[in-house]
């Protein structure tokens, strides 16, 4: 059935809007609109189902902790689990510290000093908690795929070594060799005294 | 459902006819189990039977296994302890479970060799090859995240490891990673989601089996001669082939009881034999295994992601092309996941005209080769991560992307392939000489 909207009283024909505008009529704007809309409303049906699975309330809630470190040892480190991770905190020795500082830059395959306190070079003293360097603390998540490296020591370079996939850390935590992109990651952190806090 | 002409379903009491007027499911299930099936496919043909019976396996032993399992950090381990000693049969159940999945997956690697081998992949049946593929990666899935349910060490570190594998995508990678953990390390809520995607993909996985089926029963078989069933006519068909059912049902069922004799020599006496001793071990997010190594299904492609380090050139060029942003890490990971997907895209890589490797006498050496390659990569996949495993597995990893990407396009053009066979009846008779010439004859 030919409509007759286009017929105007005195018989002549009216020119159409798709004629009007080349652009589109008004039934392809309906159906835009439609479709927009159907769209609009899928994605905010289909968002909280995403958005359920990102960490929750108590997760986020993200506690920082502090650590008393005046038993550690020298020469030796402890792992505090924060925020689901491991953290090395390690009272370094004189030999580690010579050992870290005595590294060409040059050498490092991560220049950054991946210290959220300290951002800069990698060098030790960006890397180390205090002056004397006698500190170090950071995650004890390998860069690569997210093991917990053994430390103590290990490794080619006297720091750490990741079992999974064979990567070398220095006594800086410093990435040597091995798939892992990046230098163990220090974590915020304030030292007063003998009472790290993390976070 | 065939594309093959063949005798479809007649209904015949008045209730057949008033049900096919209404549903008409009796003549569907006619059609996919009457399927005209080339008479001569050999003993490489039994693993879609083997899969089937596997994923109905599975899912069973898993609904009554979740019965009694408590997807939670401080209770998982425990449960799983409760279901091997306490839970009437539970020892059981989760013993066929357990390897079950060991099952499955030495099924779906025979049969996505042999279609390898055969060229079941091509034209028509590159559907039929992508949707397996989709049910290749949905088992990967599955599996891997069953594996975590347990909450043993292997189970803790494999999932961080996995997921760590997100972690590497440049930019989105580490809100990918929470997204996926729900929260910053591998923890309650990830147990808890992979407990609840556990029970959800199998039912993928059927879904696409069932459309898998479909596509093939549209094509329908390939077979070892790679020459296609003859259509002019009933009659012609009729000599190319032989029904489904009764023929090979029991032939498959057949395969599977002496493949079930082994499995269930495996489950009772020695059902850890597959699996590794630190996943008796509760998870402790603090302390990593000396050498965690996944399932052994996994290996290959494992082996595949930690072959490419920063002090490969391939990866050092990628580095320098992109600027930094593909690093040794995200490299892994695309080798790693380029490793299936070259695999997916084969129809489109192999140029040769010829279906079947029978009568491919290059193509053949090559992939002997390739899969004496996965079982080199499954094993350096198990060894640490040093030399000389890193070298192997580096080499390994290259002749895998080499056979998809270079050997099979080129070998199209180069090699000069045997002659074909006319007919599949032409070479089942070859094989199977017809005792009567005269009724041979009057064929």
């Amino acid at each position: 059935m030919p409509r007759n909207w286009g017929v105007q009283a005195n018989g002549e024909k009216h020119v159409s809007h798709s004629d009007d505008h080349a652009a589109g009529n008004r039934r392809d704007f309906l159906y835009v609109a439609t479709a927009t809309a159907g769209a609009v409303t899928a994605g905010a049906a289909i968002w909280p189902l995403v958005d359920q699975m990102n960490p929750s309330a108590d997760v986020r809630a993200l506690a920082s902790i502090e650590v008393d470190v005046a038993d550690i040892e020298v020469g030796t480190q402890i792992t505090v689990k924060w925020r689901g991770k491991p953290v090395f905190i390690r009272r370094r020795s004189a030999a580690d510290i010579e050992l870290a500082r005595s590294t060409d830059l040059a050498d490092l395959p991560d220049s950054d000093s991946r210290n959220a306190n300290k951002p800069g070079d990698a060098t030790d003293a960006n890397r180390a908690m205090d002056e004397a360097g006698e500190w170090l603390v950071m995650m004890g998540v390998c860069t690569h795929l997210g093991c917990v490296p053994l430390g103590d020591g290990a490794g080619d370079f006297g720091g750490w070594f990741c079992p999974c996939h064979g990567s070398h850390y220095d006594a800086a935590g410093r990435i040597r060799k091995g798939p892992a992109p990046e230098n163990l990651p220090v974590p915020v952190a304030v030292m007063n005294g003998t009472i790290v806090k993390l976070g | 459902m065939s594309g093959i002409p063949h005798d479809s379903y007649e209904p015949k009491s008045n209730f057949e006819k008033w049900l096919d007027v209404r549903l008409p499911i009796v003549g569907l299930i006619y059609g996919t189990i009457m399927i005209p099936t080339p008479k001569n496919l050999n003993w490489m043909w039994i693993w879609g039977i083997v899969l089937a019976f596997c994923l109905v396996l599975q899912i069973i032993t898993g609904i009554v296994l979740a019965m009694h399992y408590t997807p939670h950090v401080d209770m998982a381990f425990d449960s799983v302890e409760h279901i091997m000693r306490d839970v009437n049969g539970g020892w059981a159940l989760r013993y066929i479970h357990m390897n079950g999945a060991s099952l499955f997956f030495a099924a779906v690697y025979s049969h996505i060799f042999r279609g390898l081998y055969y060229g079941s992949y091509k034209a028509p049946r590159e559907i039929t090859w992508i949707i397996g593929m989709l049910i290749y990666l949905a088992m990967m899935a599955t599996a891997f995240m069953g594996y975590v349910l347990p909450w043993g060490q292997m189970s803790f570190w494999g999932a961080t490891v996995i997921t760590g594998l997100f972690g590497a995508i440049p930019g989105i990678g580490e809100a990918i990673q929470t997204w996926l953990l729900g929260g910053p390390a591998v923890d309650n809520a990830t147990l808890n989601r992979f407990f609840s995607l556990h029970y959800l993909l199998p039912f993928v996985i059927a879904t696409l089996v069932a459309v898998h089926i479909w596509a093939f029963h549209t094509t329908g078989n390939s077979n070892p001669t790679g020459v296609e069933v003859r259509r002019g006519s009933k009659e012609e068909v009729k000599k190319d082939t032989v029904p489904f059912w009764p023929y090979y049902v029991i032939k498959d069922l057949l395969a599977l009881v002496v493949i079930l004799v082994i499995f269930v020599a495996i489950v009772g006496f020695m059902p850890n034999f597959l699996g590794h001793p630190d996943n008796y071990i509760g998870a402790n997010p603090l302390s990593t295994p000396a050498h965690i190594v996944p399932e052994w299904y996994f290996l290959p492609f494992y082996a595949i992601l930690r072959a490419f380090t920063a002090d490969v050139m391939v990866v050092q060029i990628a580095s320098f092309v992109t600027g930094g942003i593909v690093d040794a890490k995200f490299f892994g990971v695309m080798a790693m996941f380029g490793a299936i997907a070259v695999m997916a895209v084969v129809p489109w890589l192999d140029t040769s005209s010829v279906r079947s490797g029978k009568y491919r006498p290059m193509f053949k050496y090559f992939f002997w080769i390739l899969v004496l390659d996965f079982f080199v990569l499954m094993w350096v996949g198990a060894m640490p991560a040093e030399p000389p495993y890193s070298t192997i597995s580096l080499y390994a990893s290259f002749y895998w992307f080499g056979y998809f990407l270079i050997i099979l396009p080129l070998l199209g053009v180069l090699e000069k392939p045997l002659p074909v066979p006319d007919t599949i009846e032409a070479d089942f008779d070859a094989h199977y000489p017809p005792k009567d010439a005269d009724a041979s004859a009057a064929k």
